[in-house]
């Protein structure tokens, strides 16, 4: 009798459990950094897989930058509530308030996040950070690799990475260095989604068509909040969005779309002329390198 | 069933056009969108160029823009309505063993570019002979700059027969019934039989680069070996419900597992049967090489991370001492008598080395006896192990005859380990091309 070949989806989840299990098999203190957005939703799916019936042997960290939806929150909540996980938050907030960070001139907080995060290693001395980054999102994180060695100042220098052979992950590290894990990497933003759709993966409804009061700015649609906006001539309008990506407020924006089902979802994300991250993300418009800049600097 | 995914890697010489041969098969395909094409174009016009550089849409860091080179191993993703690709653009310079291992490791095909102006150089020997060692099973040879020389029938006909003779001696099969070795003449500046055919290569009746991406099969010999499963963490719920529950969590190398199949576990040689093969969706009837399972073992047997369950019938052999060939991929060069950290499936163990038997030349594939091993040196070497391995000969099981060597001070890898042979490189000077070319 013969077996089935894999297809593409079986293949990642089957390469990403494998992920999950080397760092249970070969870290101390690993975290799963969770948001509640769709790909740190769907890294908790995979990491339920990899360890059932046993719990997720690790707890969730949240950089959280205090410009949320209040709809994720309550998800990341329910979440963490029904599979019994341990979720920490680290309020960037905190940060500002006792002088450690300043708030940017422009109100975006997502820069922000980087202090928070190596800070959170530092003193949980978390050794393994699992992120859900996928090379398909950005040309700098083409080159990122599944493990990703990162030094005592969380940066990444992609001139010094390690070769990755086989399935063969190499986690080694030295006191005070920490391994960023990537389980998605070879995901695309399709393979995200039609295995949410196989999965029957509950997200937050934001990423469902739905009405809301935004403005335009920079060629996006954002949402009024604590962020600022709208100033000077920008005005609110109610429009039917969703979001493609769910990051800080002050920076991630909606699109304009009747996609309320899945289906929908993936027929508007196979036809799409634009990626998730330049239709949807301000501060990867920055400059041509402002993702190989944040992750230099510690960032994910 | 859905659609299934081949990775391959891209290799060539610096400037033989692979970044952009890389960025027309993501044009070709639309798995380029708006704004990623308009950064291209707006970066081209910045730098000056006529037509938008298809090459900036893989060269992603800074030092790579302004350098005009490929530093470091990229990632690509298309797809098309059968097919999901990974593809890994290998540069070609410096650390191209490094880079070429890498992209190999995990593939089942590779794409070779040559200069349709040059042909075979030292640099695609060198690349061939890496892929042949990794035992990748097919070798694409794409010539690109094909309207460089007025698409030349002889010209590109010639450049095919070389190569087939260089494939030959690395031991590939170039019957063409096998399609382990393809021969397309491209171009990727002007996209001839890239993704769309060209009429301007009519004598040329092969299939396009892409076409033929699509219809190799994606399944590796592995899944026709026998069964192995390196262990990586013992699954223990110790809930009420599931008190005695012990599942051994891995993914399949090679071979297939079915409940009430014989197996062995090594090093230490207790026999039982399988009792379930499970995934968190449920329990399973088969499970092949790739697929991350969680396997129940009929007997209570003290089993933990690093050891093997395979086959009982054709298990790998257990030893601490073994000969291997090393892909050395550290500046930091290797000494006989060096104390390093092997890994090896799930298990990572002290080693010793011991003689370093040969070093192969790469351009003349002659062989000689080397005082040291430098960065991109292929060698054959003895090695010493702390504890008992479970290996297979790489040319056998790559999953389990791979490994990798670890300098333990910095944990960085030093160099691509292969149990065995796999090049069959004693009797590599002597081995002549045996039949006529194509």
């Amino acid at each position: 009798m013969s077996v089935p070949v894999l297809d593409a989806l079986d293949s990642l989840e089957s390469e990403a459990i494998h992920v999950f299990r080397e760092v249970a098999g070969e870290f101390d203190r690993p975290v799963i950094l969770f948001s509640g957005g769709k790909d740190s939703t769907l890294l908790v799916h995979l990491a339920v897989k990899a360890f059932a019936p046993a719990p997720v042997p690790f707890p969730l960290l949240h950089i959280d930058t205090g410009h949320n939806y209040p709809e994720v929150i309550e998800f990341r909540d329910a979440i963490v509530a029904r599979l019994g996980l341990r979720l920490e938050v680290a309020h960037v907030q905190d940060w500002i308030d006792d002088g450690r960070l300043t708030e940017r001139a422009d109100g975006t907080r997502n820069p922000l996040q980087t202090v928070p995060l190596l800070d959170s290693i530092v003193e949980k001395r978390f050794d393994a950070v699992f992120g859900g980054g996928r090379r398909d999102e950005e040309r700098a994180r083409a080159k990122e690799r599944v493990m990703s060695l990162r030094d005592a100042f969380g940066r990444w220098d992609p001139r010094k990475q390690r070769p990755e052979l086989w399935n063969l992950y190499n986690g080694r590290h030295a006191a005070g260095e920490h391994v960023r894990v990537f389980p998605i990497s070879n995901w695309t933003e399709l393979d995200v989604w039609r295995y949410i759709q196989r999965e029957g993966i509950a997200l937050p409804s934001i990423y469902y068509s739905h009405q809301r009061e935004v403005f335009r700015r920079d060629g996006m649609w954002l949402a009024e909040g604590p962020w600022g906006g709208p100033r000077g001539n920008e005005s609110l309008e109610l429009r039917t969005v969703r979001y493609r990506t769910v990051g800080d407020g002050s920076c991630t924006g909606a699109v304009e779309s009747t996609a309320t089902t899945l289906d929908e979802v993936i027929a508007e994300v196979t036809a799409s002329r634009l990626t998730e991250r330049g239709a949807t993300r301000a501060d990867d418009r920055l400059s041509e390198a402002a993702m190989e800049t944040r992750k230099r600097e510690g960032n994910f | 069933m859905g659609r299934d995914l081949l990775r391959f890697p891209t290799a060539g010489p610096v400037a033989d056009g692979k970044s952009t041969l890389v960025g027309r098969l993501l044009y070709d395909t639309k798995s380029v969108l708006a704004d990623q094409i308009e950064a291209v174009q707006r970066a081209s016009v910045d730098k000056g160029l006529a037509t938008p550089d298809l090459s900036l849409l893989v060269d992603g860091l800074r030092a790579e823009r302004e350098q005009g080179i490929t530093i470091d191993v990229a990632y690509r993703y298309f797809g098309t309505p059968t097919r999901e690709f990974v593809l890994a653009d290998t540069p070609g310079h410096v650390q191209y063993t490094r880079n070429t291992v890498t992209g190999a490791s995990t593939a089942e095909l590779a794409v070779l570019l040559v200069d349709a102006r040059h042909g075979v150089v030292e640099q695609t020997r060198r690349h061939a002979a890496v892929l042949a060692l990794l035992r990748v099973p097919r070798l694409v040879l794409a010539i690109n700059k094909i309207d460089l020389v007025d698409y030349d029938q002889g010209v590109l006909e010639a450049i095919g027969k070389d190569f087939a003779g260089l494939a030959r001696s690395l031991g590939f099969s170039t019957d063409s019934g096998d399609d382990a070795v393809v021969t397309i003449p491209v171009s990727a500046l002007v996209g001839d039989n890239v993704v769309e055919r060209s009429p301007r290569t009519p004598w040329y009746e092969g299939p396009t680069l892409l076409g033929h991406l699509e219809s190799v099969p994606v399944t590796g010999p592995e899944v026709d070996a026998p069964f192995r499963l390196p262990v990586q963490y013992v699954i223990r719920p110790r809930t009420e419900e599931l008190h005695d529950y012990r599942g051994y969590a891995g993914q399949v190398a090679s071979g297939t597992v079915r409940p009430g199949d014989e197996v062995v576990v090594l090093p230490g040689g207790h026999r039982t049967t399988v009792a379930s093969v499970e995934t968190a969706d449920g329990p399973l009837e088969a499970a092949a090489a790739g697929r991350s399972v969680t396997v129940l073992l009929a007997d209570d047997i003290d089993l933990s991370r690093g050891d093997v369950i395979a086959a009982a019938g054709a298990p790998p052999r257990v030893t601490d001492a073994f000969d291997a060939t090393l892909c050395w991929l550290s500046e930091k060069p290797l000494h006989p008598g060096a104390r390093l950290l092997l890994k090896h499936g799930t298990r990572t163990t002290q080693v010793i080395v011991g003689e370093l038997r040969d070093r192969l030349d790469t351009d003349t594939l002659a062989l000689s006896v080397p005082k040291t091993l430098a960065i991109n040196d292929i060698g054959r070497v003895a090695l010493r192990t702390a504890d008992p391995l479970p290996v297979d000969d790489y040319a056998d099981i790559r999953a389990t005859g791979g490994f990798l060597l670890i300098d333990p001070p910095t944990g960085n890898p030093l160099a691509a380990g292969l149990v065995g042979n796999p090049l069959g490189l004693v009797d590599l000077p002597s081995r002549e091309p045996s039949t006529p070319g194509p």
